[in-house]
Order: structure tokens, then C-alpha cells, then sequence
């Protein structure tokens, strides 16, 4: 059955090449740096696809007809980052791997930016045939910086080295506006942007990159910028700068300076007015280097802080080949701003913090990438971390080493925040964080490296006729493992590492090698198990008062919420077979662990919903049993009813296409739902996700826009990626139904359960009116 | 009261009379100004002591109107000689930096003939010793163009004398002091900056001496307001036209309606404090890069062992060698966002490179190294002053001592950057400030020095 749908030959991308996917490259941008080199540039990705044939008659045809596989496009932006000094190897290797020949470039144009754009220009357009459009280096810089803020929910963080963490990730507020951003490159911009296309220089200093790197390279042996900061992690400042305790003998308490402070950068290198002694001095190249690294660091720290305070301004942000995320650096920079402005700046750094100038050089121009119509996502399949790049064997002339790299893909919809949260501004989508806690990050790695094993054979059982299944699920294995790995020692790679994140990791990986959605069969044959038992179920439902229906039709949705293939004990009770009654035999008994169904019952004896938005889960029963009569309920009392379902598979989450083929086939079993379908009263609409778990600060702008139209005041989100890994804090302005059960031991334990607890967490809105008027948009 | 301060109550029909005052200040000190500035900046020697016309220090000058209280002068007259409790001569002001000590030291012109035959023998002596000479050792100074005549301190008329040695000479000092019998004599000698607590024990064990230590920056504000009292017609200037070689004058600054203004106070490392008002300060910012910066680095860099070689290296370079450019990057002006083409883009900017490095000088270093240095204080002291809300920015320090360029820098950095609403102020007292202050801080503390001097010497 499957074979007649399988797509014919889809062109994977070269996955374990640098420059991946360069054959497809549709547009180029560049950013030449004394050291380091960006490329930036844009691709299609080819992707199998399960297309669902919802306009067929055949809706009710159980027999494999109404989808098939296609090959899609997705639209991806990939940035490199190399050495400036192997630059003409790389753009041989972009020649030599383009598909295009060199002559269909003619014509067409490179933009490019940084310091070196000038000096290479010849050579690009020699190697590439591009036309080399210089952009302003600074307008490029803004624009790769708001992109990055809008589009990366984790992309900036707080550095304090003696902190655990050291890395602190700060959610994007839904305005990104105003900041400071200052770049270090040679020397020192600093710039106040208040908008997209509102932003000046306010100034800047002489003492940047430029100044550690020339002064080094005059005090020290060290040749090249690498070296010097490698050299200067190695020296001890206090050999060379003059402190506090040098002159005091101590504190000078008086002014609040503790003795380590320095008084005098380089105080100690000054021979005291007679002739040079044969004393050898006190302090090596090393302490030298670390002196000048602090000199600079703190100096650039206290000046931003005071254009920071005298604009009013609380947000900095650095970037620039000076600090490179660099710990020493970003340390000394953190500790001077927060000195000098006494706590009121904050210093933030970013994740990408390289690629500001290469994202928005690439950006100007690009309507393929309009950023008011669509938001992108990172890839973590294609994205080396934060400090981890990734090892690559040698390449053309270029001898091997390390790599860094970002991808990006497009999401189909422009995103943005839940209209009815009650602190956008504070918003974090995940419950716990396991950067901060190593119990729970030790847990959550080895329970993701164990059950690796299952997913690679759910993979290749999911392609029963693919050749290469086997060798693409292997390899999808080895990515996914190299990811955890590098995550147990850099656990800040990716931002806050989450079981959210770990999750999306997963899926971008099975993506990578062409697995889309491995459950697709499991999923099919689970809707179609559970629609046979819908109409008995409803008919049950209806017999029953009204208390104890409300009680029915909350157990329902918990009941179906067992059947969840992403959690290890539960998939193997569900392959031995798990029928729905025996499921809801298996919940806690009540109380349950959070238990506030008396509460939500008693609401629903008051003043009807106008509109609800109910966040779905799994196939199957939960979506089938579980949601669909839950929501019956709600549009009988004259709610409206959104059911919000994924975008692209994830696990066995039912997808919003899937859901409106379902929806036919359940409209068959009970007309009033069909109705309602028709109405418009219920609706299925798509989350912008792709993923187990469920992020409110990126959903589609048109679902938001309808969401504060028809005045939605009760929102619902069901199961454990959704409303217990993520959102199980969130508050809304709105009132709220979390409904779960957890089914993973070592987290029901945690939380102070057994396996099958139950959360049922209802709480009032915040704010009951004026929720509907503002509602914040990333701007 | 004629003397006393009035600066808030001269503030309001200030400005228009200021107008007047510049100018003629502006001929009065046309002469001082070609004599120690218009040599340009490669005159190292100006305003040093070997180079100026002494005559402050062997003639004497024609007296001065001092500025001392009404209350002040009759004490001067009536209590005369001391039943006042001040402390027993020598009088001594000491204030000992990271680099630099700086030494002030009063001598009495008063002495009645009572005074003089009882007074000891080692007081004369240190008198006679300091008063001859202008360099102690190797490495003491003292400023004779810097001497003030006819002072009034502690009630009593004299000169102020100024004298300075490196920090890391203290203990030759301290024998010296020893050598000269100064154990004797007193029991108390009053110390600020970071050494008064530092060599603290030093003083004890060496010399039986107890420091009396005061804060170093209520020394220094005390002593500016002292001295631009005594001074004032020539105590402040400041440059106008600094950037030009040929219409570049020194400019005698009225500083009587002082309020509020900032110090930058340039020693090893930099303090910046905001002045409000007599005694209402705040220290608002600082830099570790500062004239101990510049030294340290320009020994490095280019061997040099004294500040004094150091600036005149810096002098005779040129740092358009050694820095890079807003032209060097854009080609010309970064017009986009106002930056002209001869503005540092990058202090040491082309020095990442083996070939430019290669051709570099001394003197190139040196001047790089001074005017990055100064650059940065310049930009931190104009931003602090931009958030404080001051227009008035007082550069003190040693680090302003026989350094024009710098000075000639700041003056610029600060009309320009500020689009002529700060402006650049120096003293030419630059680094005796804390010492003076420290002075006056032991007179205050008469009663109780000279009790317990009178049991020691008793």
C-alpha cells in the first residue's frame, strides 16, 4: 500500500558537508572580518510531505486513499562561519558545488558587508561571478540583530562566570525595542535603536578589538587575535595593573573599593623615574595579555553603561569579533556595566552574536524572507551550539577542523504572542529548566539517549519500502546522540535546555534524514479504532446528568490522554494493547494531584464561554474520545470552539490536517458536530507548530487576530508536552483548563505523584475584562 | 566679609561680568600663555621647574590680595603668636598615590623674634634644607613655580611650598626624614591617599610618627577650594582654539561662581567627582586608565623610564602611524553618521600588522599611547558630565603636569563632542591639591595634636 505513495526520489541534502544544501543556494550575502568570514545564503530544502486528499469524495474510505506522500519545499537560511584566511578555498568549494554554472551567476549580485568587503570583492566576483553589492555595515548589523531577537526565542543571555549557570537566557519581550547595541570590532560603535528603521550612532571609542589586538601583538609574541586571547586566559592581571590593595594596603572602604579593584591599568609596568634595574619584571607576556584584555573589556563596559544611562536605556546588547563569546570577555564586560551603572544596565549577549552582520546584509532586499509575513525558526539539525562547533574532516584546501554553522527555517505563518497571557513580558514557555537543575537534566538526557533506540526503529518501520530507511535512520541516530552528548557539557548550546528543546531536537533531526512523521500509520489506525467508538461514547455521554457528564467529559479527555507514543512505559502497554476503558482504570484516583475539577464544574454551571481555544494533543482516543466530545459540550452551551492542532507532525500529535480529514468522518457519526462545522462555530485551525510541546509566544498572527475577535475567554491545554512540560505556570488573562496525565515516573515522582497522576489545574482569568482591545505582537 | 566665599550669592549677576573678566584675563595672561604654552606641544619643559623663569621662587613677588575671612585676619593679628591650638611646627601635607607623593610643606614668614630664637634647631634645619634646594635624592622635586607667598594657614602668614617624589621611594624618604631629625620633633604628620594607609606602619616604626590619615578625596576638594581661593587670578585657565598650533592661548578662567562642576582627578588611575556645593560631593565614576596607564604602557613600549621621558617622546611622534583612522576605513569622512575622516577609529589599530609594526618609532608609541589615554578620559568625563548634568569639568592630577598635548586634547574633546556646551578647565596646581587639603585637615586637628605633641616632645 505504501508504495504507490511513496515519493519517487527526493534530493537529500549533503548532510554531513559544511556549506549544506550550497547546490540549492537561490541568494548570497557575505560578511568579511579581519578574522572571521560569514557566509550567509538561501536555500529550498526538498521534504517528503504526507498530503491528505481532503476534497475527495472518498472521505469515509478507511483504505490508505486519502493521503499520499509528496515532495515539498521548505525554505531554509544557512550562515557559515570560517576563517578569513581560507576564504578563497570556500568560495572554490561554493563554485565547484553550485548548481548553477558560473556563467548563470552573471547578473546577479552578492551583497556584502564588513571590513574586508572592499578588499575581497575582486576575488568574489572572479571565483563566483556575483556582482558585490556593498551594504552599510552598521544598517546590516541592526537588522541581523532584530531578526535574530524576533525569530529566536533564545537568542540572548546574561554571562556571569562564577554564576551556575553561567549562561542566563532572556525570553523575548514582545517588544524588542528600545536597545543599545554595541559593536566591537576594531573599535567601537554604539547605537540607540528604537525601531526597525530608527536607530543612530550615539557614539562610541577608539578602544576596541582593534586596540587589544594591535597592542598585543606589540607587548606580546602572541600573532593573531586567537592567540592573544589564548594567551591572555592564561595570564594573572594583578602581576601588571596597579589594585586598590597595592595602594591602600587593603579596601578603601570609604568608597566602597575592594581591594582587588584596579586602580591603574599597566600601574605596575611603569619603571619608578630612575634607570631600568637588571630586575627582570614582575609579570609575563600572559599577564600582560589578560591586563589589556581587562583594560579594553572594562573600559568599553563603563562606556556603554553611560550611554546606556544617559539615554535611559536598560538593555545592551554587544556584539563584534571582540568578544566572540568569549568568557573572559563577556565576564569583564558584565561585571564593568553593572559596576558603573550600579545594577540598572544590563549587559546581553548573543547566541549568534557572529552573524548579525551576514543575517543583515542577506536580509536587505530579500522578500523571500519579509519578515512582516513570516517568522523563521532555528533548526537545531543544522545548527552548531553555542561553543560547540561542529568537527568536520578537511574540505578542498581548507585543512578540517571545526565548524559553525546556523539554519534557520521558514515557518509558513507569521508568529507571535497568545493574545491573552497575563506577562507577555515574562513569559517562558517551560516549566523547568534544566540548565539550572542537573538532576533533572542528568534525568532527561539519559531517558532521551535510551529510548533513541526506539524512535530509529520507529523510523524504519514507518518507510517499510524505502531502500535506504535503514542507513538514513542510523544516521539520523548518530546526529541526534552527538547532540545529547555535546549537551551533557554544554547545556547551554541551544538557550535554556528544556525538554521542550530536546524534544524539537528530535524532530529536527528525523527531518533532517527524511523521516517526517514516523507515526503516520500508528495515528491513521488509532483515529479509525476510535471513531468505531465515538457514537456509543456520545450516546454514554449524553445519558448522564449534568455534574457527572462534566466529570465524564474531563476523565475522557484525561483517559486520552494515556495513549502517548513520545512516553516509554506507556508505548509498552500500548503495544500489548490498551483499550480506552482500561486507560481510564489506570488514573490516579481523585484527589488527584492537582485537582481542581470541583472547581471547573462549578464554573461550568455559570454564564457560558463565548469562545474557547482548546490546544490539542494526541490521535486517536485522546483527540477522538477524549477532545471532540469535551468540545460538543462547550458548543452545546454556545461556546465557539477552536480546536488548535500542529502544523507539521510531531510524535503522535494529531496534525491540524489531519484533524479537518477526521472532522468529516466524525460530522458522519454525529450531525451536530457537522454543523457546527459548517457554522463555523467549531473550527480547526493550526498552531505554527511542529512540535510536543507548545510555545505561546509563537503562534500564528492570523489565529491571534481571530482569537481576539470572536473575544475568546477560556483557553484549554491538554497533555503533558503542552501543560506540563510547557505552560504549566503560565497564567492567562483569560480563564484556563490544564489537563494531563502524567506518564513519566521519574517526573510524576518529582512532582510528588505516581505514574497516571493527574493535573487538572483550572484557574480564573487575571483580568475578566478589557482582555480582548490590546494584545501584544512581536514589533 | 570680603573674603569670605559668596559663590552662591555672585552666581546670578555672574554671567555678564564673567564676559568681562575673560578678556581682560585674556591680555593679563597673554604673556604667561606664549611663555608656557605657545611653545607648542613639543615644549616639554614647559612648566616644569628647570625650564620657567623662576622668580616666583627667588624673588619676591609683589604681595598679594589674599582671600582669607575677615575672622581669619583678625585671628592672624590678635592671637598672635599661638595661643591658638594649632599644632606645633613643621607643618606638612602629604598625600601619597599610587605612583607620586606629593608633599606640601608651609614655612611661616611671620616668625616673630620670640618665635625664632625658640624655635629648635632641626626646624630651621628642615626649613633651610627644603627651602634651598629644588631636588632631594634622586627622584624629589620640588615645584618652585608652583610656590605660593604670603598665605594665610592655620592663622598664621607664610609660603606654601611643593614637593613631590615617587611613591616607591618612600623609604628613602623616610630615612631622609630620619637624617634630619623629624622623629624629634613631631608626633603626628597628616597623610591622605592610599599610601597614608598603606605605609602607615612604616611611619610608626621608622620615625615614631603616627599618620593622621584623611580621605583623599575630601583632601582633594578642600585643597581645589583653598587654592583657587589664594590663586584666583591665575589659579585656573583654559585653552582657547586648543587644536591650533598658531591661535592656541591660555586663557586665564574665572572660577568664582564655581557650582556645580566636576573633577577629574588624573593620578595613577582616574576619580571623577561631582561638586555641588562647599563640602557636597560625590565621587560619580573613575577609570583604571590613567596616568599610571600611559607610564606603565610607554615603558613597555618603548623603554622609557620616566613620565617625563615619556612625554617627550610622545611629543616629537606621530600617531597617525600607530592608530587607524575613520579614513583609513571609509577612505574619508563616515559621513552617514558625522564622523570626520581624522578621527581615531581604532587607538593601535594598524599595529596588528608585522609590516606597519616594523616601522614604527619610539616617539610614534609614545604619542599614541597619550592620546589614547587621554582620549578616554576625555569621552568618560564628557559622558559623566552629560549625565550629571555639569558643564564645568576641572582636570587635576599629576598626570597633567608638563603634558600640553594632553590637556590641549581634552580642552578640544570636550567643546567638540559637546557642541561647545562643556568646557575644559585645569589648575596649575594639578597634583598638590590633596596634599593642600591635607594641610588644612591639620589645622582643624590642632587642639589635639598639640596636646599630645606636647606630651611626646615633653
Amino acid at each position: 500500500m505504501e508504495t504507490k505513495n511513496y515519493a519517487a526520489s527526493i534530493q537529500l541534502p549533503d548532510t554531513d558537508l559544511v556549506f549544506r544544501n550550497i547546490r540549492n543556494a537561490k541568494r548570497f550575502a557575505i560578511d568579511i572580518g579581519g578574522s572571521l568570514t560569514k557566509i550567509a545564503y538561501y536555500s529550498t530544502v526538498s521534504h517528503r510531505k504526507v498530503l491528505y486528499n481532503a476534497d475527495k469524495d472518498s472521505t469515509t474510505s478507511v483504505d490508505g486513499d486519502e493521503y499520499h506522500y509528496e515532495s515539498s519545499e521548505t525554505e531554509r537560511l544557512h550562515f557559515v562561519k570560517f576563517e578569513t584566511k581560507y576564504i578563497e578555498h570556500w568560495l572554490d568549494f561554493i563554485r565547484n558545488h553550485l548548481i548553477q554554472s558560473r556563467e548563470s551567476m552573471v547578473g546577479k549580485s552578492i551583497k556584502a558587508t564588513g571590513g574586508g568587503a572592499y578588499k575581497y570583492a575582486e576575488l568574489i566576483q572572479q571565483k563566483l561571478g556575483l556582482m558585490v553589492e556593498k551594504e552599510d555595515e552598521i544598517g546590516s548589523l541592526i537588522k541581523g540583530c532584530n531578526f535574530l531577537l524576533r525569530n529566536i526565542p533564545d537568542e540572548q543571555f546574561s554571562y556571569d562566570r562564577h554564576g551556575d549557570p553561567e549562561y542566563r537566557f532572556i525570553n523575548t519581550e514582545p517588544s524588542i525595542f528600545p536597545y543599545l547595541l554595541v559593536n566591537i570590532g576594531s573599535g567601537v560603535s554604539i547605537m540607540k535603536v528604537e525601531a526597525d528603521d530608527k536607530y543612530e550612532r550615539i557614539g562610541g571609542t577608539s578602544m576596541g578589538g582593534g586596540t587589544f589586538w594591535g597592542l598585543g601583538s606589540l607587548l606580546t609574541k602572541a600573532r593573531g587575535f586567537d592567540e592573544l586571547l589564548h594567551l591572555a586566559s592564561e595570564g594573572d592581571h594583578r602581576n601588571v595593573d596597579l589594585l586598590v590593595k597595592d595602594i591602600y594596603g587593603g579596601d578603601y572602604s570609604a568608597l566602597g573599593l575592594t581591594g582587588g579593584i584596579i586602580a591603574s591599568s599597566f600601574g605596575k609596568a611603569m619603571h619608578h623615574g630612575h634607570t631600568k634595574t637588571d630586575d627582570t619584571p614582575g609579570f609575563s607576556e600572559a599577564d600582560i595579555a589578560r591586563s589589556l584584555l581587562f583594560t579594553v573589556s572594562n573600559d568599553i563596559g563603563q562606556i556603554a553603561s553611560l550611554y546606556a544611562m544617559l539615554h535611559g536605556l536598560k538593555r545592551v546588547y554587544f556584539g563584534g569579533y571582540f568578544l566572540r563569546n568569549h568568557p573572559v570577555s563577556m565576564h569583564t564586560i558584565s561585571f564593568a556595566i553593572n559596576y558603573w551603572s550600579r545594577g540598572g544596565v544590563q549587559a546581553l549577549f548573543l547566541r549568534h552574536e557572529g552573524y548579525l552582520g551576514a543575517i543583515g546584509a542577506f536580509l536587505r532586499g530579500a522578500e523571500e524572507c519579509d519578515t512582516e509575513k513570516y517568522s523563521w525558526g532555528e533548526n537545531y539539525a543544522g545548527s552548531s551550539g553555542l561553543q560547540s562547533p561542529l568537527p568536520h574532516p578537511a574540505v578542498g584546501g581548507w585543512p578540517g577542523g571545526t565548524i559553525d554553522q546556523l539554519e534557520m527555517d521558514r515557518c509558513d505563518q507569521q508568529l507571535t504572542f497568545f493574545p491573552l497571557l497575563a506577562n507577555p513580558g515574562e513569559y517562558k514557555p517551560d516549566a523547568v529548566d534544566l540548565t539550572k537543575d542537573k538532576e533533572a537534566r542528568d534525568y532527561w538526557l539519559s531517558c532521551f539517549e535510551s529510548s533513541l533506540g526506539s524512535f530509529v526503529n520507529r523510523a524504519i518501520s514507518s518507510q517499510p519500502n524505502s531502500p535506504d530507511s535503514q542507513e538514513r535512520a542510523n544516521k539520523f541516530r548518530d546526529k541526534y546522540l552527538q547532540r545529547l552528548r555535546n549537551l551533557k557539557n554544554h547545556p547551554f548550546a541551544y538557550g535554556n535546555l528544556t525538554v521542550r528543546s530536546l524534544l524539537d531536537m528530535r524532530e529536527h533531526c528525523l527531518n533532517e534524514f527524511d523521516f517526517p512523521d514516523p507515526y503516520l500509520l500508528q495515528k491513521k489506525m488509532e483515529n479509525e479504532h476510535a471513531l468505531k467508538l465515538l457514537k456509543d461514547h456520545l450516546s454514554m455521554i449524553d445519558g448522564l446528568e449534568y455534574g457527572c457528564r462534566q466529570e465524564a467529559l474531563v476523565r475522557g479527555v484525561l483517559a486520552g490522554n494515556v495513549f502517548d507514543w513520545g512516553a516509554k512505559e506507556v508505548v509498552q502497554l500500548m503495544e500489548k494493547g490498551l483499550g480506552f476503558k482500561e486507560a481510564a482504570d489506570k488514573l490516579q484516583a481523585r484527589p488527584w494531584l492537582h485537582d481542581d475539577l470541583d472547581a471547573w464544574i462549578e464554573r461550568q454551571q455559570k454564564v457560558p464561554y463565548k469562545c474557547a481555544v482548546i490546544f490539542l494533543d494526541n490521535s486517536g482516543c485522546d483527540v477522538v474520545l477524549g477532545i471532540i466530545p469535551f468540545a460538543r459540550e462547550l458548543l452545546g452551551r454556545g461556546t465557539r470552539v477552536i480546536l488548535c492542532a500542529n502544523s507539521k507532525p510531531a510524535l503522535n500529535d494529531v496534525t491540524a490536517e489531519e484533524l479537518v480529514v477526521l472532522m468529516k468522518q466524525v460530522a458522519l457519526l454525529c450531525p451536530v458536530l457537522g454543523k457546527h462545522l459548517e457554522d463555523g462555530t467549531l473550527c480547526i485551525r493550526e498552531s505554527g507548530h511542529a512540535s510536543p510541546c507548545l510555545d505561546l509566544s509563537r503562534l500564528p498572527q492570523t489565529l491571534v487576530e481571530e482569537l481576539v475577535d470572536w473575544k475568546c475567554d477560556l483557553v484549554v491545554v491538554e497533555g503533558m508536552g503542552r501543560a506540563v512540560h510547557t505552560n504549566l505556570l503560565t497564567s492567562f488573562t483569560c480563564d484556563s483548563l490544564k489537563l494531563a496525565v502524567i506518564k513519566n515516573r521519574w517526573l510524576a515522582q518529582r512532582l510528588g505523584g505516581e505514574m497516571f497522576s493527574v493535573m487538572c489545574k483550572y484557574e480564573a482569568g487575571t483580568r475578566k475584562e478589557e482582555q480582548t482591545s490590546k494584545f501584544p505582537k512581536i514589533s | 566679609m570680603p573674603g569670605e566665599r559668596k559663590k552662591g550669592a555672585r552666581r546670578a549677576s555672574d554671567a555678564v561680568a564673567r564676559e568681562g573678566d575673560t578678556s581682560q584675563a585674556s591680555e593679563r595672561s597673554k604673556n604667561d600663555a606664549e611663555r608656557s604654552v605657545n611653545k607648542g606641544e613639543g615644549g616639554v619643559g614647559d612648566g616644569s621647574e628647570e625650564t620657567l623663569p623662576t622668580t616666583n621662587g627667588h624673588t619676591e613677588p609683589p604681595p598679594k590680595t589674599i582671600k582669607v575671612t575677615a575672622g581669619e585676619m583678625n585671628g592672624a593679628t590678635s592671637h598672635h603668636p599661638a595661643q591658638d591650638p594649632t599644632p606645633p611646627m613643621p607643618w606638612f601635607g602629604m598625600d601619597i598615590g599610587g605612583t607620586l607623593t606629593k608633599l606640601v610643606y608651609f614655612e611661616p614668614t611671620d616668625l616673630s623674634e620670640a618665635e625664632e630664637e625658640s624655635e629648635v634647631e632641626t626646624i630651621k634645619n628642615i626649613r633651610r634644607y627644603l627651602k634651598s634646594n629644588k631636588a632631594y635624592g634622586e627622584t624629589g622635586h620640588r615645584d618652585a613655580h608652583l610656590q605660593m607667598e604670603s598665605v594665610c594657614v592655620g592663622n598664621r602668614i607664610g609660603t606654601l611650598h611643593f614637593i613631590r617624589f615617587p611613591t616607591s621611594e618612600m623609604c628613602q624618604f623616610l630615612e631622609l626624614c630620619k637624617s634630619k631629625g623629624m622623629a624629634s620633633l613631631a608626633s603626628t604628620i597628616c597623610a591622605t591617599g592610599g599610601g597614608a594607609y598603606k605605609f602607615e606602619e612604616g611611619f610608626q616604626r621608622e620615625m615614631n610618627l603616627t599618620l593622621h590619615k584623611f580621605d583623599e578625596l575630601d583632601s582633594l576638594i578642600s585643597g581645589i577650594e583653598y587654592i583657587e581661593d589664594n590663586n584666583m587670578d591665575s589659579e585656573c585657565y583654559y585653552f582657547l582654539n586648543p587644536r591650533s598650533p598658531n591661535l592656541c592661548q591660555k586663557i586665564t578662567y574665572d572660577f568664582s561662581n564655581p557650582y556645580p562642576f566636576l573633577v577629574v582627578n588624573i593620578g595613577s588611575g582616574v576619580s571623577i567627582l561631582a561638586v555641588d556645593g562647599p563640602d557636597d560631593y560625590r565621587r560619580v565614576s573613575g577609570t583604571s586608565l590613567g596616568g599610571g596607564t600611559f607610564l606603565g604602557l610607554c615603558c613597555l613600549l618603548t623603554g622609557c623610564n620616566t613620565f617625563e621621558e615619556a612625554i617627550e617622546l610622545a611629543a616629537n611622534g606621530n600617531n597617525e602611524n600607530i592608530d587607524k583612522l575613520v579614513r583609513d576605513i571609509y577612505g574619508g569622512d563616515y559621513e552617514r553618521f558625522g564622523l570626520s575622516g581624522d578621527i581615531v577609529a581604532c587607538s593601535f589599530g594598524h599595529m596588528n600588522s608585522a609590516e606597519k609594526r616594523a616601522n614604527v618609532s619610539r616617539e610614534d608609541l609614545a604619542c599614541a599611547t597619550l592620546i589614547t589615554i587621554t582620549n578616554n578620559i576625555g569621552s568618560i568625563a564628557r559622558m559623566v558630565a552629560a549625565n550629571e548634568k555639569i558643564e564645568k569639568v576641572l582636570f587635576v592630577g599629576n598626570f597633567l603636569r608638563v603634558n600640553p598635548i594632553s590637556m590641549k586634547l581634552l580642552s578640544h574633546a570636550m567643546e567638540f563632542w559637546s557642541e561647545g556646551k562643556l568646557k575644559a578647565i585645569f589648575l596649575e596646581h594639578e597634583g598638590y591639591f590633596g596634599a593642600v587639603g591635607c594641610l588644612l585637615e591639620l589645622m582643624k586637628t590642632g587642639e589635639q595634636t598639640t596636646s599630645s605633641s606636647t606630651t611626646t616632645s615633653g
